[in-house]
Parts: structure tokens; C-alpha cells; sequence
């Protein structure tokens, strides 16, 4: 495609993306249903920590990560083989090779 | 100053419930902590929130009773956050949170001295300087003792109230599980202290674990409030009459129902002691 | 000589599991690490709990009790330096890429930046829609736009996007993960949701030309140079119904 021909699909493309955002009001905001509905969902994962001035009764589970072995959704999710070459799931060869000799 | 009436720490989890039904609710409180973002929906909630109620802003991370001076920079934060709700109580925690740069996530305890005295005083006049109003101090759970402890804690507080001019937020809940802990009275810790310096009351529940002297109880704030903190906290409010008083519940939360059952069973306190009040006057 | 430095200091290395500090005292002086552990622990759970908040994702990829030994391997190396604790977690993604007993998993490192970027687009800035009437008559040779302070394009060596989505409540597994590397916009919207979506080339470079301040027309040209047949309309239009284009001048 020459230049003078990109330009001129482009005129057309954005003329016509313009024309959409100038006819798409933005969306008013239901402000006391986003507060409460949004935070149900994902929100309160993005929102992070919150402090705390209280003492837990909950006891630190004080394992070893060098000695345990990842146990959530990671065990099924297998990258494809073209991502890196290689297949690759959790695998206990694979953390036996990784983990520090001591 | 906060309202004579139930209050409840804020949880964004119960936002919408809030916005429909705050019947009683006399104020809301927040962790300053928590709203030192740039914006986004924590600055729109409580925006919303700040302009139908009153407001007590609670920090926890200042670290009032460390060593080393304390963080300009959080300071500034505080501030700013004050200037911009204006809320009608400032409070924080005799504890230590920080260490050099790094920030340990806990309200740990000191001894108490005359050297602590004077370092927890020169901090506080800090504050309230550098916010331009007046604070109020909490007295902590804990779960251990110093030997070189000098000073009783109902003296050390009320030294500190009478040197800087701040006012004190007694926690019942932590004044018995702290008692508890350490085998001694809690109403004769109440007795020993002027109620008069008491701008707001926090009542939290507690956990239980076992030692082999005794209980060991544990601030958690993941449970309604016990019975034995509802009787001393009747107890101080008979004495001193209505105060402002904050149900505090941070750990496995409740839905709000649960929750604001808690400040309704405060605010029945507050109103017998007012038709007794009332009556005798 | 004052006692409250050393006190402070030797009460900290006791927490890190060092010696308990000197002068602890209870009713019964046997129960002095029992009550100091109280202590300990308030911190490690805390921490850890607070870690879980801002990444769920790595949490169930892990595994519950994985993911606790992991927060205290990472506190070991980074603490937190402020008590907004929204802020902890900077370094957690290069902590995961080098971690040793996750080298089998390459890709958290990768799931732990969107992560971190959807905390910061959480609480970024607040910023005003522009009126898409400026659009009406604009210019897109002169037109620049500017997007809202929450806007995040994240290049990831690995499909970490599609593992994010996979991962989130009520999402089932969909078949198998795309090969290679992904891009993902992470932006706050209108009803404070921070959306995660996986951009193509064309629609990376789009972003990355915005951001940088081409005229519009410039930023669709860049994008057609890396997809010849980007078509920049949906992607603009997604932007300005999240609000997320706050500014627009010629």
C-alpha cells in the first residue's frame, strides 16, 4: 500500500470513529450502583490491602516454599508448547532441578 | 467533636447496604490508611459518605510511641486528608508501628517511662500541631508486660492527655482484653482513669486462645462484642455519661444488619443512661 | 542514655526471629514467648493476608498454603516502607520471576504485574471524561488526545492476560492458552471496575503512540504500520465509553 493510499483509508477509518465517539454520549454514572455493585466483583481484589488495627487469632501457617509444591490452578494450566519451546506444567522434576542444593 | 451516639468503622463491602439504611448511625469511622490513594472509588465513597455523616478519622500506621521521629511525609498525608473531609474526630494509637524505613503492620507495645512520657508527649504536640486540632489517644491490647515499666498506663495516658491537651479514645474491649492478659482488674483500671479526657469509646470483639496461667485474649475485631466489654462499657458510660462509642469489626466481616444490630445495642446503652440522666436532673 | 532506641531496635529483630528482646515480663514469666509470638504472628498473617488482597490471581494459581510460605518468603526481602500498605508489592513480580521453586511456572511474574497495575489504577487519579462532541468537528491530523491517569499498557513476555481472565470468579478454563506474549490495557472505568483486556499489535501500538502524545491520526498510523489492517474504531470507542479519554486538543 503507498503512502497516499494509507493516508486515505486512514481519513476514512478515523472520519468514521470520530462520527461514533462524537454520537456515543458517555455513560451518566449510576454512582450508588457502581459503589456497590462493582466492589462484589473484581474490585475488591484490585482495591488491595486494607490496615487493620487489630491482632489475628488466625495462626501463620509457617511451611517451607523451598520444600512445597505449588497446589492451585497453576497444576492444569499448561502454556502452549510455542510460547517457549517447551511444555511446561508443575512438575516435581522440575523443582527438584530449581531448588537450591542446601 | 463526634456525636454522643453509635458509630460504626466504615467497610466498603457495606457501602450500598449503608446508603440505604444508616437508621441510628450517629458516625463513621475510617483507617486514614486507607484512603491515601489518588482517588477512585475509596475518595468517592467516602465523599459520599462524608456529606450525610459525621466523620472520625482513625490512622494506624504513624507509629506514635517509635523511637525515631515521626514520618514527615505521613504526617503531610494526615494532613492533607484532614483538610480535605474536615472530620470531626482525629485519633491514633499509643503504639509503634515503624522501624528505621520499614513498616511492621502492627500496633506494638513500649514500656512505659518517663523517657516514653516525654517522646510519646513531644509526638503528640506534633500532631496536633502539624493537623491544627486536637487528637485523641487510644490505649492499646497487649499481650505482654515490660519490667521497666514505671508508670501504671491509666497515669501514663492521663499524663499525656494533661501535658499536650489531647483527649483519649478509651477501647473497653482493649482495656479488658489487656487486663485479662494480665491477670488484673479491669474496673480498677477504669476507675483510674479520668473519664472527663474521654472524647470517643471503641468497642471491638475479641478471640480466646489458652495458656497454661490463664486466657489470652486477642484484639482480632472478627467477633461481636462480649458480654463482659457491654457490662464495663455500661459502667463507664453510667459514670461518664453518653459518649460517642465506635463498634469496631475489621476481621470476618458481618453483613451489615449484624453490624449495625452491635450499634444499636450501644445507642439502647447511651439512651437508658440519658433517661436516667434526665431523671435525675 | 536513652533506652527506647535500643528497646524499638532489639523488639524488631525479635519479630524477624531473632532473640526475644530483653525485659519482657508477664504474670507468669514462663508464657513470655507464647505472648511475644501473639506479636510475630499478628505481623506474618497480616502481611501475608494483606499480599492475598492484592494478588488474588497468584494466590489460587499457588494454592493456599503455597501462597502463605510464599508472602513470608517475600516479606523476608521486602517490607513494607509505608503504612499505606496499597502500596507493598512493587518488587512482588521480579520476586516471582526469580523464585526458585515457581521456575516451572514462568508466567506469574507476568500474572503478578496485572495485578500490581490494577491495584495502582485502583486508586490512581481522579479525571473527567472529555464531551465526545470535541469530536465532532475535529482534526485527526491535529487532534491529540490524553487518557486518563489509570491507562496501563503492560508488555508481557508471556499469555498472561488470558491466564489473568481464566482465573477470575466464576470463569471457567476455555480451551487452550494462546502461545507467546500478550499485551494488556488495564484502565479504571466510569463505575471504578478496572478491566483487564489483551490488546493485538495494532491495538498496542495505537495505545503506545496515544500515551506518548502522536496526534491521533499519527497513533493510527503507527498502529496500521504494525497490523496492516487495524481498524481503530473499536478500540477508540471502547476508550471513551470507559472515560478513559480525558483530554482532546488540536
Amino acid at each position: 500500500m503507498t503512502a497516499t493510499k494509507t493516508s486515505f483509508a486512514l481519513g476514512a477509518t478515523l472520519a468514521c470513529a470520530l462520527g461514533a465517539m462524537a454520537a456515543t454520549p458517555v455513560m451518566a454514572q449510576d454512582m450508588e450502583k457502581c459503589f456497590g455493585v462493582s466492589l462484589a466483583g473484581q474490585n475488591d481484589c484490585a482495591a488491595g490491602p486494607g490496615t487493620t488495627c487489630a491482632g489475628s487469632s488466625t495462626v501463620d501457617y509457617q511451611g517451607n516454599a523451598w520444600t512445597l509444591v505449588p497446589a492451585g490452578s497453576c497444576v492444569t494450566t499448561e502454556l502452549p508448547a510455542a510460547a517457549d519451546g517447551m511444555a511446561r506444567m508443575g512438575s516435581l522434576e522440575a523443582l527438584e532441578r530449581d531448588v537450591p542444593a542446601s | 467533636m463526634l456525636p454522643a451516639a453509635p458509630g460504626v468503622g466504615f467497610k466498603p463491602d457495606h457501602f450500598a447496604a449503608i446508603r440505604k439504611d444508616a437508621a441510628g448511625i450517629g458516625f463513621f469511622e475510617v483507617h486514614a490508611e486507607n484512603y491515601m490513594g489518588a482517588g477512585g472509588l475509596p475518595h468517592a465513597q467516602l465523599s459520599a459518605l462524608r456529606a450525610d455523616h459525621p466523620l472520625s478519622i482513625h490512622g494506624v500506621g504513624l507509629s506514635i510511641g517509635g523511637s525515631a521521629g515521626l514520618d514527615a511525609a505521613h504526617l503531610t498525608r494526615l494532613r492533607q486528608l484532614c483538610d480535605r473531609y474536615e472530620p470531626d474526630s482525629f485519633s491514633e494509637h499509643l503504639a509503634w508501628s515503624s522501624h528505621g524505613a520499614e513498616y511492621l503492620n502492627d500496633l506494638l507495645p513500649l514500656p512505659y517511662t518517663e523517657e516514653t512520657l516525654a517522646l510519646i508527649c513531644d509526638h503528640v504536640d506534633q500532631v496536633q500541631a502539624a493537623l491544627g486540632r486536637r487528637m485523641l489517644l487510644e490505649n492499646p491490647a497487649t499481650y505482654l508486660q515490660f519490667a521497666n515499666s514505671s508508670i501504671p498506663e491509666t497515669e501514663f495516658l492521663t499524663r499525656i492527655a494533661r501535658r499536650t491537651g489531647c483527649g483519649l479514645l478509651l477501647d473497653v474491649n482493649n482495656v479488658f482484653v489487656s487486663c485479662t492478659n494480665h491477670r488484673s482488674d479491669p474496673r480498677a483500671w477504669l476507675a483510674a482513669l479520668p473519664l472527663d479526657l474521654v472524647g470517643e469509646i471503641h468497642l471491638g470483639g475479641h478471640d480466646a486462645e489458652d495458656l497454661p496461667s490463664g486466657p489470652l485474649l486477642i484484639d482480632s475485631h472478627g467477633a461481636a462484642v462480649a458480654d463482659p466489654v457491654w457490662t464495663l462499657y455500661a459502667e463507664v458510660v453510667d459514670r461518664a455519661g453518653p459518649l460517642p462509642t465506635l463498634v469496631e469489626w475489621d476481621n470476618d466481616l458481618p453483613d451489615w444488619p449484624v453490624l449495625a444490630a452491635e450499634a444499636a445495642r450501644a445507642g439502647a446503652i447511651l439512651a437508658q443512661e440519658r433517661r436516667h440522666h434526665a431523671r435525675a436532673s | 542514655m536513652p533506652a527506647h532506641p535500643d528497646f524499638i531496635a532489639r523488639f524488631e529483630a525479635g519479630l524477624r526471629g531473632g532473640d526475644l528482646p530483653p525485659g519482657l515480663t508477664a504474670r507468669d514469666p514462663a508464657e513470655v514467648e507464647r505472648r511475644f509470638a501473639v506479636y510475630r504472628n499478628n505481623q506474618a498473617v497480616g502481611l501475608s493476608q494483606a499480599l492475598a488482597l492484592r494478588f488474588p490471581v497468584i494466590r489460587r494459581l499457588v494454592g493456599e498454603d503455597f501462597f502463605a510460605a510464599l508472602a513470608r518468603a517475600y516479606a523476608g526481602v521486602e517490607r513494607p516502607v509505608s503504612p499505606v500498605l496499597a502500596e507493598w508489592g512493587a518488587g512482588f513480580s521480579e520476586f516471582l520471576d526469580r523464585f526458585p521453586p515457581l521456575a516451572a511456572y514462568p508466567y506469574m511474574g507476568d500474572v503478578a504485574r496485572i495485578e500490581y497495575a490494577r491495584g495502582r489504577a485502583f486508586h490512581a487519579a481522579d479525571a473527567a471524561p472529555v464531551d465526545p462532541a470535541v469530536f465532532a468537528m475535529a482534526d485527526p491530523g491535529r487532534l491529540r488526545l490524553g487518557l486518563h491517569p489509570s491507562v496501563t499498557l503492560l508488555s508481557l513476555a508471556h499469555p498472561a492476560v488470558s491466564i489473568w481472565q481464566r482465573n477470575q470468579p466464576g470463569a471457567g478454563a476455555k480451551g487452550a492458552l494462546p502461545a507467546g506474549p500478550e499485551t494488556a490495557l488495564i484502565l479504571r472505568d466510569t463505575t471504578f471496575d478496572v478491566p483487564v483486556r489483551a490488546l493485538d499489535v495494532g491495538e498496542a501500538a495505537l495505545i503506545g503512540a496515544l500515551l506518548e502524545g502522536a496526534t491521533l491520526a499519527g497513533a493510527a498510523e503507527q498502529a496500521q504500520a504494525a497490523l496492516s489492517d487495524h481498524n481503530p474504531q473499536p478500540l477508540l470507542v471502547a476508550l471513551l465509553r470507559a472515560g478513559a479519554i480525558t483530554h482532546a486538543e488540536e
